[in-house]
């Protein structure tokens, strides 16, 4: 199944609501380096194309870069890193979003109950505690209320170590804006993993868009 | 929100519900087989409508004079028509009910969905026939329907259960037959109750959505393993959640249960989570096991609709409060404090030593009649939305134990064990009356419900058409459910 890119997909989500970091796409290393110095440091950047999925796995993601040499480095090495299958490539470079919370959400298309949204805990013990609740898309702001309140974990949801609670309201925006976009049959599936909540917003930092094949008019 | 558009018709229902005559396709001679315990219960459960039968060899069974074929019978005179013969029959046997003017047949017959490629063969001709035919298919290879207002037990299972509002749909005709036990045992009772069998044609979801527009029905209940079609099964149980409560109880949310349930009905479950988060989503009530999902469709056909969380425990003793107390914290409801002006009335009903906080435990300072007017003035407060009260039937326990001592009547034994039973009957009829006078839940919990149904206490619970709980936890489960089920209505601006 064909993906968008990193960078449209968010583009598209965050025409939705969601909140997601500001970032940029540059061509080559010197791009990515004023991109960085516009952005402030320090930053993340990832190879970015339509082809690639899997970017943890292949090693194409570089954290904490803190300055423009670290950037310039980091972004000819991704580059370098690109093979023919990826097309078209570039370097995204976003700000490092920080906070002690992940969160997942994503819309799927459920074989028994068509499109439906979900949201979860994200992070290292997301599969082990595998708490997610769903809901059938259309959703209703009332209805993504309930969704989190079915969340075995509420607690995480509050007030944690010193960072404030989940901002209910911003994260029903992010299953609203999901949910709006299973009304677009060429979008198969979303996947945010992760969300960081930062001072309480959960910021889609990596997002995956699934799209229908080329003439294949969306279904799954 | 509208519901999918239904499969068959409000009169085809009523056919199937409210037959002006029934034939038994299949009639036995033997007592042992379907065909004859079908046409016993519905003749010695008082079905009122005409009862026609068929049987091979004619003759008579049971008083009823059966014909060879369905051609012999009068026209326009059986609206349903409930199929005992083997499927090899049915499709002669169906054709010739419509010529009859029958519009629905259930079907018992095996053979069909459950029995491999042929048997799926034979359904699907089954379904088309009956479509043709105008016919509403219920079954194959299920159990049997029963409709109390219509005094109708047409079913290859018992008990025949007392009539009330409460509707069951299921896939397991076995379910059916357990939940119609516990309506003998509690007397909360059923309007309708189907088992599906292999829902060829009417599915678990058309017989939901059907209780929602039935006036006899105050709550549906459903028994699935998986669902043909989760997005209309999902639609129908939404619509009837905003006219009333749907009880669900889902079999196969393991991968231990749904190996059981590929085998039982051949339906595949669908994804647990996806599943639990639609049924949320639609306002449906899910039950974890079959007797939680009876008594919360019973405190829904039986209790107001709290409309709010907070909850004041009633108590003769202090361990029971505690572990209630326990309950009512683990769960959505609120223990709520007391609120100062009630502290100050229940000080004046209660000698010092009493809790004076919730649960409110009388230690032992209740006189005569303490507990109606504590039960009164709690359920009477502003701030109180729902009671649990505990400690019912105790007086009686303990002159049952005068009762059956060897000093019984004499040392003034019968006249206290009078009193004591006397008191129980107050107590139970005072929960029932204060609820009804305040609008708000009041539910009974004690352990003799079942260790000793015979109680005064239980026996008069269940006299005044309610659900006495076998243990306070049960109770807080089911007010847990109602009160799920009000926010639900709540939130969507429906009305409680």
């Amino acid at each position: 199944m064909p993906t968008l890119s990193e960078a449209d997909s968010k583009k598209l989500l965050a025409a939705q609501g969601i909140p997601v970091p500001t970032e940029e796409v540059a061509s080559d290393p010197d791009g990515a380096a004023a991109a960085a110095t516009r952005i402030g440091f320090p930053v993340v950047a990832k190879l970015c194309g339509d082809g690639i999925a899997h970017k943890t796995e292949r090693g194409l993601v570089r954290l904490g870069l803190a300055d423009p040499a670290a950037v310039r480095d980091a972004a000819a090495a991704l580059l370098g890193a690109a093979t023919p299958e990826d097309g078209p490539v570039g370097v995204l470079v976003a700000p490092m979003v920080s906070g002690l919370r992940e969160l997942i959400a994503g819309l799927v298309r459920d074989a028994q109950f068509g499109p439906c949204v979900m949201v979860g805990l994200g992070g290292v013990l997301a599969e082990a505690v595998a708490d997610v609740a769903f809901g059938v898309a259309p959703i209703t702001r009332v209805e993504a209320g309930e969704m989190i309140d079915g969340l075995a974990s509420q607690a995480i949801l509050g007030p944690l170590r010193g960072e404030p609670a989940v901002d209910r309201e911003r994260l029903i925006d992010v299953l609203v804006g999901l949910s709006a976009l299973a009304g677009d049959p060429s979008v198969v599936s979303v996947d945010l993993n992760p969300m960081i909540v930062s001072a309480g917003v959960p910021v889609a930092v990596d997002a995956l868009v699934e799209v229908a094949g080329a003439g294949a008019g969306g279904g799954r | 929100m509208s519901a999918p558009r239904p499969r068959y018709s409000d009169e085809q229902f009523k056919s199937l519900f409210e037959p002006g005559g029934v034939i038994v396709a299949g009639a036995s001679t033997h007592p042992a087989k379907f065909g004859f315990t079908a046409l016993h219960n519905i003749l010695a459960n008082g079905f009122a409508g005409r009862v026609f039968a068929t049987n091979l060899e004619g003759g008579d069974i049971l008083g009823v004079p059966t014909v060879a074929g369905i051609e012999q019978l009068p026209d326009g005179e059986a609206d349903l028509v409930f199929v005992c013969t083997p499927a090899g029959a049915n499709e002669s046997v169906l054709r010739a009910c419509a010529a009859k003017g029958v519009r629905a047949a259930f079907i018992t017959s095996a053979g069909y969905g459950e029995a491999g490629e042929q048997g799926r063969e034979a359904e699907a001709r089954l379904v088309a026939l009956c479509e043709e035919l105008g016919i509403l298919l219920a079954g194959p290879n299920g159990q049997g329907l029963v409709s109390t207002p219509a005094s109708l037990c047409a079913q290859i299972v018992a008990p025949y259960p007392p009539a009330g509002g409460i509707a069951i749909a299921s896939q397991s005709g076995n379910f059916v037959s357990s939940l119609m036990n516990y309506a003998v045992q509690t007397g909360v009772g059923i309007s309708r109750a189907v088992s599906a069998g292999n829902a060829a044609a009417l599915t678990v979801g058309d017989l939901l959505s059907w209780y929602g527009r039935d006036e006899e029905t105050q709550v549906a209940l459903g028994y699935v393993e998986g669902v043909a079609d989760g997005r209309r099964f999902y639609d129908q149980v939404r619509a009837v959640s905003e006219d009333k409560p749907v009880v669900l109880v889902k079999g196969g949310m393991t991968p231990g249960g749904q190996q059981a349930a590929a085998s039982h009905t051949g339906s595949l479950a669908s994804e647990g989570r996806v599943f639990e988060g639609a049924m949320r989503q639609a306002g449906v009530c899910r039950a974890a096991t079959i007797e939680e999902a009876f008594e919360a469709a019973a405190t829904f056909a039986t209790q107001p609709l709290p409309k709010g969380p907070r909850t004041i425990v009633i108590t003769t003793a202090g361990g029971w409060g505690v572990v209630t107390a326990d309950a009512i914290w683990g769960s959505s409801l609120e223990l709520m404090g007391l609120p100062d002006d009630l502290r100050a009335s229940i000080d004046q009903k209660l000698p010092p030593r009493w809790s004076r906080s919730n649960p409110i435990d009388m230690a032992g300072g209740e006189t005569r009649d303490t507990i109606p007017e504590v039960l009164e003035v709690v359920a009477s407060h502003p701030e109180v939305d729902a009671v649990v009260y505990l400690g019912l039937g105790i007086q009686s326990n303990t002159a049952r134990g005068l009762m059956t001592g060897r000093f019984y009547p004499e040392y003034g034994l019968e006249r206290i064990a009078d009193f004591h039973q006397r008191q129980d009957r107050r107590f139970a009829t005072a929960a029932a009356e204060v609820s009804q006078a305040t609008g708000k839940p009041v539910l009974t919990a004690t352990e003799l419900a079942l260790a000793d149904p015979n109680n005064p206490g239980p026996a008069t619970v269940r006299e005044t058409g309610r659900l006495c709980y076998p243990s306070a936890n049960r109770a807080v489960t089911a007010l847990e459910h109602m009160w799920r089920y009000s926010q639900w209505r709540q939130r969507r601006g429906l009305s409680v």
